[in-house]
Order: C-alpha cells, then structure tokens, then sequence
C-alpha cells in the first residue's frame, strides 16, 4: 500500500513515551516509583537523571531522535521520544487526558499514585495506540479550531437554537455545534473547546461517519417522532431510545479545570450533518424520560435547522469563480481564535489525515513554523523547493499562513501579492 | 375584576336635554348630532355635536311634529320632516333668506320613510315606492331632481362615510340593495341576499331592521347582520354574519361571529372591532375579524376575550342644578331606553347623554393568555404603542416570564409590522422623488400608526430597563438580545448600534469574552467604527480585542487614519508605516508623528529605518531629502545626526 510505505518512508513513529514525577521515590535504587506510565511496555528505563532533574531543555535532540518534555502540573512530566516532529502533539496527549479526567493531581488527590497509575494506563493504553504520529503535521501543532463559514442569518438561526435548546432542557450548561465537523458556536472557554473540538473530530465523529453515509439513501430510523420525521441521533449515550435495555450513560468530561473543576455529562447529538454538544452538570442525574425529551425537541428542530444550513451553504458555494481549482494550497491560522483554514489537508478520518501535497512539502512548513515560533515579530519566509513549488511562511501579527504555490514561472512579487491578498481576506 | 372591564363609557358624554312630553330627541348619524325640540321647534331647538362648541341653538315655528330632523354636512341647510309627503328646508348659510321652503316626493301616493343628506346641498329621499335624489338649490330655495329609482321598499337604512345607502326589498325584505352617492351621481351596486335561518312552516321569517347594521371595518364596508336562530335548531347560539360589501363586484358572506348565547343583542365598532352586547347578561363581547381561526369563507370567530361588562359608570352631577356635595349616581348599563348607534355611539335619551363607546386594551393582557394572539389583537388597536411595550416587558420579567420561542415569536409579529412601514415609507420617498421631476405626487405618505415599535422604542422602554434588572440572568438576557437582533435581520431591518452596545455591555460585563469573539468572528454585530473603538477599549482586559478592532477598521475601509493611530500607539510603527502605504496615503502621513513614535521604541535601527523613508519621501516629493521646517523634525534630525552621524544623511539626488 502506498501510502503505508510513504508512512514508513517519511512519517515519524513514537519510541518511548512516558509520565513520571521525580518527587517520587527520590531515593537511589527507587527509581521505577517515579514513572507513572510507559510505552512500549518493554521500555526500559531511561538514564534521563542526568538532565532532566530542574530544568531540562524543552526538548533535546540526540543524533538519532528527539525527546519532548513538558511539565504540565508541577513535578509531573511527560516525555516523548520520537524520530521527529512537534511537541504540540505531547502537549494533546495532556489535555486530551485531562479532558476526560481532570489534572493528574486529581487523581492524586482522590487515590494517591496507584489510582493515577490506574487512569493513566487505562486512558493511554488506548490513546498511543490511535496516535498515528506519521500523519501529524502543522495543524497538530496549531491545535486549531475550523470554523463552518455562514452567513449572518442562518447563524443567528442557530444562535436562537441553541438558546431556546438551553431554556427548554434548563439542564444544560453548555452548548456546542457543529456542521461538516467545522464548529459554529462553542459556549464553552476556548482551551476546552479547543480539546473537544479535536475529540470530537478526530475520535467521535469518524467513528460514527458509517452509519451516516448509509443514511442517506434508506433512512436509518423510520421512527415518528411527534409528527415530524426526522434523523435526530445520540452518538454518545443510548444507541436506540426504544431499546428497553438502553443505557442511558454518557462520557464525562472536565473543563475549566484552572478554575476549580466542572464535571460534565456529554451529549452529543447528530442530524444529517449537524451536530450539538450539550454539556450538562455531572451530578445531574441522566434519565431517559429527559433522553426522550430531547430527541423529541431537538431532533425535529435540528434536521430542519441542517438542510438549512446546507442549503445556504450551497447556494454560497455556486459563487461564481470559486469553482475553478487554484492554483496554490494554503494553510491558514489565527492564534488569536484559534481559527485554521486548510486547503491542503482532505478530510480527516480517526487514522489518518489526508493531505495533497508530498510530505516534504508539508515538512518544509513545519520548519517554517518552527522559525516563526521563535520570534515575536512579524515575519515571510520564502522558500523555492528543487522541485520548483515556491512555499510561503507570512507571519503577520497573530495570524500565519503558508501557501505551496506550483507556477514554475511566478516571480517572486507575484507570490508576494498572492500571499498579501490572502492574509486580508483571512 | 376591576381591570378586566375592556369596554368602557367616555369620560366625556354629550350631553342634552333628556327626551320627555315636550321635547323630542333626534340623533343623526351623519354628524353625529342630537336634536332636542321642544315643542315642535317653537321653544326652541338644541343640536349639540361630537364637541360641545358646535352647539346650535335656533327656534322655529311649529309646523307640526316634527318626525326627523338633520342639517346637510358643514350645518349649511336644515331639512325637517313633519309629513309623510313632504321635507321643508331653512337655510341656515349668512345672506340667504331664512324662509322655509318644501318639497314632496314626486312619487304619487308613496309614503316617505325618511331622508338622508349625501353632501351639504345633496339630499335623497327614501319612500316605500323608490328613492330619489335631489339637488337641493338654496338660493332660489328649490329643490332639483337629480336621479329616481322605482322600487318597493320596506325599509333603508344609511351609511353615512361611505355614503350607501341599503334598501331592503321583497316581502321577505331580506334582498338588500345599495346605492352609492357620489358626486352627484347615484349608482346601483350589486343587490344581495341575507340567508335567513330556516323556520319550520307555516311560520314565515322575515328581515327585520332591528337585525341589521351596516359599518366600515378595517377599511371595508360590511353588513352585520345578527342572525337568531330560532329556538327549534339544534344550533346554540345567535350569530354575527358579516356581508362585505365591496365598491365592486358582489357582497360576499365573509365572517360568522359565534354569539353562544341568546337573547337581545346590540352591535357597535369600535377601533375595527365588532362589538356585540347582550341584555340580558349585561355583558359585552369583542370580535376582530383579522384575528384568524382558519382560512376558510366565511371564517368563523370566536370572541376574542370572555365576556365582560361595560366598566361601570358614574353620571356626574355637574351643570347648573348641581350642588357640590351631591355624588355621583351610578349608570344603568345596558338599560332598555339605550340606542345604540354605528359605529361607536351609545344614547340614553332619557338621561339626556350621548357616549362613545371605547376599547381598553390593558385587560387583554390578563384575559388573553396566548402573546402570539394578543400581540396580533394589539398590533390591530389604535393607542397600542404603551400596551404593547409593556407586554414585552413583562413577558421578559418576573416569575411569569415566556419562553424564547414565544419572545420570537412576538418580537417577528413586531417587527414584521415595522418592516411593512419601513418599506411603504421608502417606497413613498422613492415615488417623492421620482415623482417630482414628473409631477406626480399622487402618492400619500404613509401614516405611522402606533402599532409600529421601532428599535429606539423597544431599547427605550424594555431592552435597556431590562439588562439592567439584577434579578436576570445574563443567559437570558443575551438570548433575548440575540432573538431581537435575529429578529431584525430576518426581516432585514438594519440593527442600530446602541442594540450592539448593550449585547457587548452584557457580555463584558460576565467576561464571556469568546462568545463576543464569536459573534464578531461571524459579523452578527455589523462593523462600525463606533464598535471598532469599543472593542479597543476592551484590549487591556481581553487582548484579542486589538485585533478584532484593526480587522473591523479595515473592512470600513473609510477608518485609515484610526488604523495608524491604533498602531502607533502599540508601538507598531513599520506596521502603521507599511499600512498607510498599502492604502496610498503615505504622501500624506506627518513624518513628524512616525519619528516620534520610531524614537519612543529605542529601536536605533527602526528610527533608522523610518527616518530614511521620510528623507526618500521628502526627495520624491520636493527633490530634496531634507526636512522643511513646517515639519517640526530638528528634534529627530539632531538625535539622527547624534546616533548615526551626519555623514549617514542622505544625499540630494540631482534629477
């Protein structure tokens, strides 16, 4: 398989990745009390004593690999070795943690260091396994949020949707939604949102994306809810409402957690393709009589509410000149929204992210990016690769952008402009 | 129950001398006027009007009963009728002579059933054997025979603001045939028939007077007719059928108003609504034939409020037999002596008053529990504005608040009425000016009824009262915000800034900081550089605020010079520099203003580099890189001179 073989070929693969805190088991000879959590299982334990006690480097390149570090809580550490690539993605295996189980010292707190060994094996385990580290690439290291472009109205739309959702199930907290996987309104803090947003496009939503494709053609669920057919559906919780044996759990999952910890249930509810996180306080307790009234409100006014927006979307998608393919591919990102554009990346799957360009190319940008992390100032890097693309790095207050232009001919000015009349319109 | 009374007597009743042996009491429709003679005219005749200062007093000689009485529009002829044969006339216009003058019907031996002025000299005659229509020519004191129209006649009957006149004919008297005066002209409109109820024989029904009353509602002319079942139907109640009766074209049966009663009924309109009193439970009901049920013909109402009694009424004791000590004396509501006039206008001839009948609108707040109806209710009503603005504020406040699906739902009934002003009033300008070069100024311009609440209204008696109540959450006070402003859009009204402000004072005010971003991220809250610069106030306790800010000054594009300070003073100087250049304005720029900003950094280099550009500039422009005097840029030329020596100024470039 091809793209296999590229994997092996270019893709960085993970060595070692642990979790330890050198508070514990200060003495010599107890040195394995410090490790919290290790991957692979046969890893041995690393002579790291010799740098990492205070102030280790943010991360250390050895001849052959690269290892992360990053203390997320005080004295813990998490460490990643790997060929190459970003220490953002060591930074997602931290929050993605806490989101579904509060700050390490939570579980401290709650059941001293084996209860911390018991969530970390548990949650990682299963996480290093779908972390496919070959298909990170600069928009793991933004960690951003794509927002869904809509017009003013259907927003607002969706604005009176979702507060009259909030007043009707007064249960609710928090709200999310999504179209096509790209977010339109997040009641939550943007560092939360910016977790689940990655959970939810990365993990839930993919795995759910079969029986939606099937949808289309028979309708999934013949059922009548009210009189109003529609496609309303739980992808977390209860998989059939009229299943008697249905359970009606829903994941956990913390936020705010600078501020004292929210525990929250997670409702994810899907039509056709929008969706809506409802996030409700984890001591209420979820009944299927408030399950079913919630299909029953929101499943109705959310399908009519989709093929709204999908018809707006496609009438502004008929705009004439944004047909015709461009000729440059571009990755856009607003550090201060967190809001990134890509026409590089193809849809993600929960494996894989698909990208159009060669991996060099993409490399190339990870590069750029890294020069620009370490300067506060306005910056353009251009760079004309051997196989004549030009690739621009443009830095430009909080904002980045990098295109792959394939015009053996274009000149330097004209890449330039290109790039100048991009940053405006973003 | 002291504010559920919806009817009520006017405050102000015309009052007269109360019917007895000698003096008889005439009221005419037309305009509004009551007649007291006293003895046949002799002692003197009163006509009071709608307004007490268009008292008449007048004597003249007794002729004779008098058996109807009515002066022609503007009081300009009087018309009295004391035979059944004959009308006699007094001028009443200055320099005319005052002698009477008379004119029987030309039909030969028809009974005159009465007369009915249709302009100041116009007058038509109604007899049992046809109508006809006479100019009436008062200075050589004659009458002229315009128009005549043979046919039986049982009775007629007159409305005067659209000038038709109904005939009833047949011996069932139920086909009812209008013609309509105008200008002289007398036309036959489409004749028509009232559906009687059926009745079992041998007994036979037949269309009484009584049962019949004509007014205009919403605009339109209609035909009430007060349709009693008859006891033997399974049917239970008497009902209010509603015939329009358009300028052309056939009568149509349009509306059915459900009674659900029996009895004695009286009928009235007011402020487009039908009102209908029933005697026997001293109770009236409204109906409002727009409110609609369904859409089938005839729609069927129901009443829009339960039934309710006329606020009880005290009779002042005021006018010359008055002592100050006595009370006021309750009114007997819906006493038998009552007649009740189109369309508003209730008589007590032998208590001496006249009253208009008037609608309170504050009670159907507690009687109609249904906002979406009451709003509908309330929008059609004359003096709406205040009820109105008070239903939106309570249905925002206390325990009793609504729900956001019912706060849309009243905030797009409003504005869907404000918007249909917005469009006629710019439809009327557009007309005003295109019309003007053609001279065309048909067009009248709309009327700003009450029933259109704009946004200055709603932030002025609700929204801004509303954000500023401590005992609301500021959820909903935000989803309320967001619901007006969707609602505005929708209608595709432009939202004004002070509607902005108070979503930003309310989200500020609870650091959601993201959930402002997002709004702005999606352009719900519109550019405006007022905005831009609240948002720049906003920088120290939410950094991002400086960004939205210069993007949103940038999509103004009219904001340059705000651009440059804002990055001036962020120390951005190259920034400012580059921008101003991107837009063309760089010949423009004080250089004066980017040193002292390039200095302010201790950045030699930028200083360096600022400072080169403006000597370019100045040799571009004036063919000399140095500075001017105007400029004020010794200074800087002194620091340049100090840090980087004056060989490193710029050479003149002869050209």
């Amino acid at each position: 398989m091809a793209s296999g073989s590229q994997e092996k070929l270019y893709g960085p693969s993970l060595l070692n990745f642990f979790i330890y805190n050198p508070k514990f088991g200060p003495r010599e000879g107890e040195e394995e009390k410090k490790i919290l959590f290790y991957h692979p299982s046969d890893f041995l334990f690393p002579p790291h004593r010799t740098f990492c006690p205070t102030k280790p480097a943010k991360s250390l390149h050895t001849q052959k690999n690269r290892q992360f570090f990053f203390e997320p809580e005080e004295h813990f550490w998490m460490v990643m070795v790997i060929d190459s690539v970003y220490g953002a993605v060591l930074q997602q295996c931290y929050n993605m943690y806490k989101l579904f189980n509060g700050r390490f010292s939570k579980a401290m707190d709650e059941g001293g260091v084996a209860l911390l060994r018991e969530r970390l094996e548990k949650f990682f385990y299963r996480y290093l396994q779908a972390l496919h580290l070959g298909s990170c690439d600069l928009l793991d290291v933004f960690g951003g949020i794509s927002f869904f472009p809509l017009d003013k109205m259907t927003y607002l739309k969706i604005q009176s949707f979702v507060n009259q959702m909030e007043q009707s199930l007064n249960l609710v907290k928090y709200t999310a939604f999504l179209y096509n996987d790209q977010l339109i309104w997040s009641g939550l803090e943007q560092d939360d949102m910016r977790i689940l947003y990655k959970y939810l496009t990365t993990s839930l939503f993919p795995r759910h994306s079969e029986p939606e494709l099937a949808g289309r053609d028979s309708p999934m669920r013949p059922e009548m809810s009210g009189n109003l057919l529609h496609y309303g559906r739980f992808l977390t919780g209860p998989t059939n409402l009229k299943d008697p044996e249905a359970k009606f759990r829903f994941p956990k999952i913390y936020v705010n957690t600078e501020n004292g910890y929210e525990e929250l249930h997670l409702i994810v509810y899907k039509a056709m393709s929008a969706a809506v996180c409802f996030m409700i306080n984890a001591t209420a307790e979820l009944t299927r009589e408030f399950c079913e009234q919630l299909d029953n409100l929101v499943g109705p006014r959310l399908t009519l509410l989709a093929s709204d927006i999908c018809e707006h979307h496609n009438i502004n998608r008929r705009t004439p000149g944004l047909e015709k393919e461009p000729h440059f591919k571009f990755i856009y990102f607003n550090h201060m929204n967190l809001a990134e554009k890509s026409t590089i990346h193809m849809r993600k799957t929960a494996s894989v992210s698909l990208t159009s360009v060669h991996p060099d190319l993409m490399k190339i940008l990870g590069d750029i990016n890294s020069d620009f992390s370490r300067v506060d100032d306005d910056e353009e890097i251009i760079v004309k690769t051997m196989t004549d693309y030009w690739v621009v790095g443009k830095k430009s207050d909080q904002r980045e952008l990098y295109v792959i232009l394939n015009q053996k001919n274009a000149n330097l000015i004209e890449v330039n402009d290109l790039c100048a009349s991009q940053i405006l319109a973003g | 129950m002291e504010d559920e009374y919806y009817l009520e007597l006017c405050d102000n009743p015309v009052q007269f001398e109360n019917a007895s042996s000698v003096n008889n009491v005439f009221f005419d429709e037309a305009n509004k006027q009551v007649f007291a003679v006293r003895s046949g005219g002799a002692t003197g005749v009163v006509v009071k009007g709608p307004d007490d200062k268009n008292t008449v007093a007048f004597r003249m000689d007794d002729k004779g009963e008098v058996k109807c009485i009515k002066f022609s529009f503007g009081n300009k002829i009087l018309a009295v009728q004391r035979t059944s044969k004959s009308v006699d006339f007094i001028n009443f216009i200055p320099d005319l002579p005052h002698l009477e003058y008379s004119q029987e019907c030309k039909t030969k031996n028809a009974n005159l059933l009465g007369f009915c002025w249709t302009n100041w000299n116009e007058i038509v005659f109604i007899t049992d054997q046809g109508i006809e229509f006479y100019q009436v020519l008062a200075e050589k004191r004659s009458l002229k025979l315009l128009k005549s129209q043979s046919i039986n006649v049982n009775w007629y009957m007159y409305c005067p603001e659209t000038s038709v006149i109904l005939l009833s004919i047949t011996a069932a008297g139920n086909v009812l045939q209008p013609f309509l005066f105008r200008n002289g002209a007398m036309s036959r409109m489409a004749k028509f028939e009232i559906e009687l109820p059926a009745v079992p024989k041998p007994a036979k029904s037949s269309l009484s007077e009584r049962d019949i009353a004509v007014a205009t509602i919403y605009g339109q002319l209609y035909v009430m007719y007060l349709k009693h079942h008859s006891r033997a139907s399974n049917h239970a109640g008497a009902e209010v059928v509603l015939y329009h009766l358009p300028r052309e074209g056939s009568c149509k049966k349009m509306h059915v108003l459900k009674l659900n009663t029996t009895g004695k009924f009286a009928l009235n309109v007011v402020d487009n609504l039908v009102v209908v009193h029933h005697q026997s439970s001293q109770t009236s009901l409204i109906f409002d034939i727009k409110l609609l049920d369904g859409d089938a013909i005839p729609t069927i109402h129901q009443p829009v409020l339960p039934a309710r009694s006329i606020h009880p009424y005290k009779i002042p004791q005021i006018g010359p037999a008055a002592v100050a000590s006595q009370t006021p004396v309750p009114c007997e509501l819906y006493s038998s002596t009552w007649s009740v006039f189109q369309p508003d206008i209730i008589i007590s001839a032998s208590e001496g008053y006249l009253w208009y009948l008037q609608v309170k609108l504050k009670p159907a707040l507690r009687l109609l529990k249904d906002k979406g109806r009451l709003m509908d209710f309330l929008l059609r009503r004359r003096d709406c504005k205040m009820v109105i603005l008070s239903v939106c504020f309570q249905m925002l406040n206390g325990e009793e608040k609504d729900s956001l699906a019912v706060i849309a739902t009243v905030f797009d009934k409003l504005n869907q009425v404000y918007k249909e002003f917005l469009e006629m009033d710019q439809s009327y300008t557009m007309a005003m000016e295109s019309g003007l070069t053609r001279g065309n100024t048909s067009q009248k311009r709309p009327v700003r009824t009450q029933a259109v609440i704009d946004q200055s209204d709603m932030y002025t008696h609700v929204l801004s009262v509303f954000t500023e109540k401590k005992d609301v959450s500021h959820k909903f006070i935000t989803a309320v915000l967001m619901e007006y402003i969707r609602s505005l859009n929708q209608f595709q009204i432009t939202v004004q800034h002070y509607l902005y402000e108070l979503v930003i004072k309310t989200l500020v005010q609870h650091n959601l900081f993201y959930m402002l971003h997002q709004f702005l991220q999606y352009h719900v809250l519109s550019d405006s550089k007022p905005l831009a610069c609240l948002l720049l106030s906003l920088e120290s306790t939410y950094p991002p605020a400086h960004q939205l800010s210069l993007d949103m000054l940038k999509r103004l594009s009219t904001a340059n010079d705000e651009i440059v300070e804002v990055l001036l003073s962020k120390h951005q100087v190259l920034g400012a520099l580059r921008f101003i250049r991107s837009v063309g304005g760089h010949d423009n720029i004080s250089a004066r203003k980017f040193l002292d900003a390039a200095k302010q950094t201790q950045d030699e280099m930028l200083f360096y580099t600022i400072f080169r550009f403006f000597e370019q500039r100045n040799q571009r422009l004036r063919g000399n890189p140095a500075f001017t005097p105007g400029e004020h840029c010794e200074e800087h030329l002194a620091y340049f001179k100090q840090v980087f020596g004056e060989q490193a100024l710029m050479k003149p470039i002869s050209q």
